[in-house]
């Protein structure tokens, strides 16, 4: 009886008893290259976000930038940075957190509805369309927002000759700008320029195709019978809807959901190629913000302050969605 | 009365064929609704696609499109050539730059797989004190996106110099900061699939007298291979339409990016670009990586609902 534990119990210790050792040896590659290029420069951005460094600061040889305590925050938090037109914090933290809502919540009801459409019995062609509805995937955002730029161009843009089309009148005849004009389009939403709905349209060509992805996989996960089951108990297609398939794809979209948020609040390239943040800095996000301050005001502390900001908000936002995930995870079990 | 038979049956069969009939005509009607549903979803998916194929083949050398010609009469290559021959204002050939693009998508990686999944094993497999800390500090990393670290990065890169050579001012500088973020992905996205393979098979391997590195090395690795190679693709993506990293860090005209060009041809210096130049740079830039991802995109999604999140 003992000698064959004792044997599994030598071998297991083989094999998991110098377990802290290995596993240092494993990690030691990755680890010493992310110390130097990943959490050395984050600690060094903590440090930076307390001084007041400028490109002067960069010289070597030059003397050490002066220590600010918060200055750069409180500089941030009350819109008091020189060289910015347009800053407001506030506000480009509510159009960041809009911008991320909205398009998630019409990925996701998008991509669902056609997942369900493609899922439909006897459907002609569906391979075809899946091959076709994966494209947006595909291609780099940064081409994705080049080629959305010049669609919304007020000259020569495609969106504004196909409207000319549609009216009957000569081409460019038609000259919206969507991505400069400064008005409201929904008067009493001021937040929106009309450039975040061109925004918005780009936006929504790139992302619903995955969740579509996402969510046919959860459908083709739904056992069938339980359909009949609902058929048996008397149960229309709603019924059916609400209680079987939205059951299985709860799970599924949920954590993609999440995903696409953040992927959402952090993406970079159409407001930064397709608006450039305008009209008037309206359509900036956080993270066009950040590049800006360092790349084209050079301003380093102010740069690794708001950096930290984000990073806080984004801490926050995980929390958030982390409580809300378990607390619909529950609900469903 | 055999007559008379024959009308019984037939007004037997009639709400037969009608009940049929009917159930025929409602599918059909079902099947037109789907099929104009599909189809407008496709017109939607692949009107830009279409309209930057259009733009880049019109044989008019015009600076911008004079109407809405999707399909181009006499579709010609020129724009492609003119791409090729003339790239940037700044004095660097097509090739040159697409050889840094190169250099940086193969640098990021390669280091971030090669590096990335021996600490994926160790996480997914071994029990050590402090597992719990560092994943969490990979996955604190993973949340902030890139554009978030590249203050730090740009003023400790720059204070690396040696004589002439600053290594911020430089391809390798770029991938070092690509592969900052690069790494910590890798690390996630191939410790969830590692996670997925049995441990079982190791512990064979064991009991036929190999050692830790041995069932590493001669089972995991070749089995992981999917997943390396998805992370290893998405770490090339990463590299090769990176453009704030290199926009930001480099000077010298001999060390810029296919991306680089791209936005001199979008931004505000780009008023004499033609778009049939831009659209055909565009394609260009994006063949390579697209092709590749639509081959294996059945991989490549699958592996990214499994890892983690980097923007």
């Amino acid at each position: 009886m003992s000698a064959p534990s004792k044997a599994t119990y030598v071998r297991q210790r083989r094999l998991f008893g110098a377990d802290a050792r290995v596993a240092f040896l494993y990690l030691i590659p990755a680890f010493a290259v992310m110390a130097i290029i990943t959490f050395y420069p984050l600690l060094y951005q903590v440090w930076m976000s307390f001084t007041d460094f400028q490109t002067q600061n960069l010289r070597s040889g030059a003397p050490a930038p002066p220590w600010i305590w918060f200055g750069n925050y409180i500089n941030i938090l009350t819109n008091n940075i020189a060289g910015i037109p347009n800053y407001d914090f506030l506000r480009i933290l509510a159009f960041n957190l809009f911008w991320a809502f909205s398009n998630v919540i019409i990925h996701v009801c998008l991509g669902v509805a056609i997942a369900l459409l493609l899922n439909q019995k006897g459907l002609i062609g569906r391979s075809i369309y899946r091959a076709i509805f994966v494209l947006p995937v595909v291609i780099p955002p940064i081409i994705v927002a080049t080629v959305w730029r010049n669609i919304f161009d007020t000259n020569n843009g495609a969106i504004n000759y196909l409207i000319a089309i549609i009216l009957r009148q000569p081409p460019g005849s038609v000259q919206i700008a969507w991505l400069t004009d400064p008005g409201n389009p929904i008067w009493f939403f001021p937040l929106l320029p009309l450039s975040y709905f061109a925004l918005l349209t780009a936006n929504v060509w790139l992302g619903w195709p995955l969740n579509a992805v996402v969510a046919t996989g959860a459908l083709q996960s739904i056992p069938q019978d339980l359909y009949e089951a609902v058929e048996i108990d008397g149960g229309g297609a709603w019924t059916k809807f609400r209680v079987v398939t939205l059951t299985y794809l709860r799970p599924a979209m949920l954590p993609f959901a999440i995903y696409g948020f953040v992927i959402t609040f952090n993406l970079f390239y159409l407001s930064y190629f397709m608006s450039g943040g305008g009209p008037f800095g309206r359509t900036e996000l956080l993270v066009t913000e950040a590049y800006r301050l360092v790349n084209e005001q050079h301003l380093y502390g102010i740069a690794a302050a708001f950096s930290v900001i984000m990073f806080l908000i984004l801490l926050v936002l995980t929390i958030i969605t982390n409580r809300l995930t378990r607390a619909t995870a529950s609900y469903v079990d | 009365m055999t007559g008379g038979t024959q009308v019984i049956a037939r007004a037997a069969a009639r709400p037969v064929v009608a009940k049929r009939r009917r159930r025929f005509i409602r599918g059909l009607r079902k099947q037109a609704l789907m099929q104009a549903l599909c189809i407008l979803v496709t017109i939607t998916v692949l009107f830009p696609i279409v309209y930057v194929f259009g733009l880049a083949l019109d044989p008019r050398n015009i600076a911008r499109p004079d109407g809405l010609n999707l399909i181009p009469p006499n579709p010609s290559f020129a724009a492609f050539e003119r791409a090729i021959a003339n790239p940037s204002p700044n004095p660097i050939t097509f090739v040159q730059l697409a050889l840094n693009s190169l250099q940086l998508a193969l640098s990021t990686s390669l280091v971030s797989v090669a590096f990335g999944v021996s600490a994926a094993y160790a996480f997914s497999r071994l029990k050590f004190k402090l597992r719990s800390v560092l994943m969490i500090a990979v996955l604190a990393v993973l949340m902030l996106p890139s554009v978030a670290t590249i203050a730090p990065l740009f003023v400790l890169l720059n204070s690396v110099k040696v004589g002439d050579f600053i290594l911020r001012d430089s391809i390798p500088g770029v991938a070092l900061a690509l592969i900052s973020g690069a790494l910590p992905f890798a690390i996630w996205n191939l410790k969830g699939y590692l996670d997925t393979i049995p441990k079982d098979l190791e512990e064979a391997a064991t009991i036929d007298g190999c050692t830790r590195n041995q069932a590493f090395r001669y089972v995991i690795l070749p089995l992981a291979m999917p997943a390396l190679a998805v992370t290893a693709f998405l770490g090339f993506v990463a590299g090769w339409t990176d453009f704030y990293f290199s926009w930001m860090f480099l000077d010298h005209p001999q060390n810029f990016t296919l991306t680089m060009a791209l936005y001199g041809m979008v931004g505000t210096y780009a008023n004499t670009t033609p778009w049939s130049t831009l659209s055909a740079f565009a394609i260009l830039v994006s063949l390579p990586v697209s092709v590749v991802y639509l081959i294996f995109q059945r991989w490549i999604i699958g592996g990214l609902a499994i890892g983690g999140v980097k923007g």
